[in-house]
């Protein structure tokens, strides 16, 4: 009756376990690689590299640092998320509690569709398509909403501002967040919609007493994927920025940059010291990454009481 | 304020099946009947109609009339949800929102009506927890989740949060199946005081419940799978259990088929 372990067993077990142990070694040496290669080029730096808003890793001494990116970054990111996220749990709600099912099907299909686009496709869209359209938009945010400061239009130019490279990239994580919401909102359990349903619910008290905030979490895991695209974009961003180290809050003049377009736009012609200051940059990309991704699921677990998960 | 429930040819389909075929009862205030019979025999779905969730269903459609004392559930300018308000209703599965406190699941129908001060919420609260004999056991975490109570709490929360609205009639959809004994006789013995003050009705497939917490009991039957349901008696009690009309009811009740 002893125990043998059969050769299947073994055989699974190390292959599971291997694939455990390289997605960490994976992990370490891409975060080992941005350190070692980021702390050459940032001990060389003259200036301080987090709130230095000029890039010439090639001067004499070299001065760089990632505050105007890190602006872009974030700035673009964050309309991204104010147009994508409201808009995508829209179309998941009407996909999932609305449409009638002829629709219903064909409508999320074209959703997969939006996320199958490459994105350099997105950034010639946008660029030729896109750019001419909101110079319209653009003045006439400006003559309207101007006193708002942030849409207020100082510089002469055509929009490729940050202003449209957060509209470009809310349209390209609008699939992401999407189709996973749409996902969660469909497996709300039937007796929690019945439950308001009925106390005397209409269809959108439903949705708000029983959907969101069983889909809470999944709501905002999405947005954070679709945060975590549009953070780290590059072609797009590049093709449709025109770029300069400038940080500026009127979101509508030219200008500003981003992690991923910057290192896109110099890689090819900097030198190995120019490289290490690109990595370091990229560093810093990886870190708001991985905070990002930390917030959210701590979000996620101080609401796990409440979730519709332990139902 | 609890009303008397006319139904009279009441036919109701899923798509083409036809579930439950031209039922007609009575059902009166202040007074509890249980629907009794075997599993598709259409008494879930008969329920159903009487609060318009069968209509939810997809494919679900109805035909015939549902009279709350004067007025046809079914009328043409009747809105579903208005109805619903009025008629309360408690399911198999406990189903709190799990996302909701206590005291949220108890003041969540009269959120939706909207008309309630602020004290008042409190005040209604405290009397339907209390109407639903759990508010000694819950009144000290009101405002944790509901989903962290036990089964039986579960379900007296849901009882709660029906009657909080003051719902002419409450619904049970078999409420007992999915507890223990020790909370089916709290629910039952809630049943025996809910009553002065509601019409209830419930489905049940335990018939020692139904003969212990019911006034009328009516026997549904279907004459195969995947045939209608069909009501076969509706009488007292005592009568369907001692001495029923129809063979088929004894048989049902003696345990010799079903």
């Amino acid at each position: 009756m002893r125990g043998k372990t059969r050769p299947g067993d073994r055989i699974f077990l190390g292959l599971s376990r291997g694939a455990g142990i390289s997605l960490l070694v994976i992990m370490a040496a891409i975060a080992g690689f941005l350190a070692y290669r980021a702390g050459i080029a940032i001990s060389k730096d003259d200036a301080n590299f987090l709130t230095e808003s000029e890039w010439n890793p090639a001067g004499n001494p070299p001065v760089f640092g990632i505050a105007v990116l890190a602006f872009g970054t974030i700035v673009s990111s964050v309309i991204a998320m104010i147009i994508a996220v409201p808009v995508a749990i829209g179309i998941a709600l009407f996909i999932s509690h609305y449409a009638p099912r002829k629709l219903a099907a064909p409508l999320a299909y074209v959703v997969d569709l939006l996320a199958a686009v490459p994105s350099i496709i997105y950034g010639l869209w946008g660029a030729l398509f896109l750019v001419p359209y909101l110079d319209g938009l653009n003045s006439w945010l400006d003559e309207y909403l101007g006193w708002t400061y942030i849409f207020e239009k100082t510089g002469e130019g055509v929009a490729r501002n940050l202003f449209t490279v957060g509209i470009l990239l809310a349209i390209m994580i609008l699939p992401i967040i999407t189709n996973v919401t749409r996902e969660v909102f469909l497996q709300v359990p039937k007796m929690h919609e019945e439950a308001a349903l009925a106390l005397g619910a209409t269809r959108w008290e439903v949705i708000r007493m029983s959907v969101l905030p069983f889909g809470r979490s999944g709501i905002i895991s999405a947005s954070m994927l679709g945060l975590g695209r549009a953070l780290g974009e590059t072609m797009a961003v590049a093709v449709v920025l025109s770029p300069s180290f400038i940080i500026s809050g009127h979101l509508l003049d030219p200008g500003g940059g981003t992690f991923a377009q910057n290192i896109a736009a110099k890689f090819n012609e900097a030198d190995g010291f120019g490289r290490d200051a690109l990595i370091a940059s990229g560093l810093v990309l990886f870190v708001i990454t991985l905070l990002v991704n930390g917030a959210a699921r701590a979000i996620i677990a101080r609401r796990k009481e409440y979730s519709g998960a332990n139902a | 304020m609890a009303k008397r429930i006319d139904v009279s040819g009441l036919t109701a389909y899923y798509g083409s099946h036809k579930a439950i075929d031209d039922i007609s009862m009575t059902i009166e205030p202040r007074s509890v009947t249980a629907f009794i019979g075997p599993s598709g025999c259409g008494k879930s779905t008969f329920l159903r109609t009487l609060n318009r969730m069968h209509e939810v269903t997809p494919g679900g459609r109805v035909e015939g009339k549902v009279m709350l004392d004067d007025e046809d559930l079914y009328g043409s300018n009747v809105d579903p949800v208005a109805v619903r308000r009025t008629v309360g209703m408690v399911f198999q599965r406990p189903n709190p929102f799990p996302t909701m406190s206590i005291f949220d699941n108890v003041a969540a129908g009269l959120r939706l009506n909207g008309s309630y001060k602020k004290n008042q919420l409190a005040e209604v609260v405290e009397r339907s927890l209390k109407g639903a004999n759990l508010w000694n056991e819950v009144k000290d975490r009101l405002n944790k989740p509901g989903s962290g109570l036990s089964g039986g709490q579960q379900q007296r929360l849901c009882i709660a949060r029906a009657i909080a609205v003051e719902p002419d009639v409450l619904l049970m959809d078999e409420p007992c199946s999915a507890l223990d004994p020790i909370s089916t006789l709290a629910i039952e013995d809630l049943i025996g005081e809910l009553k002065e003050r509601f019409t209830i009705v419930i489905v049940t497939h335990n018939m020692q419940q139904a003969a212990r917490v019911s006034d009328r009991t009516a026997f549904f039957n279907l004459a195969a799978v995947g045939q209608p349901g069909k009501l076969i008696e509706i009488d007292d009690t005592e009568r369907i259990f001692a001495n029923p009309s129809v063979q088929a009811t004894e048989d049902y009740i003696s345990g010799r088929f079903g």
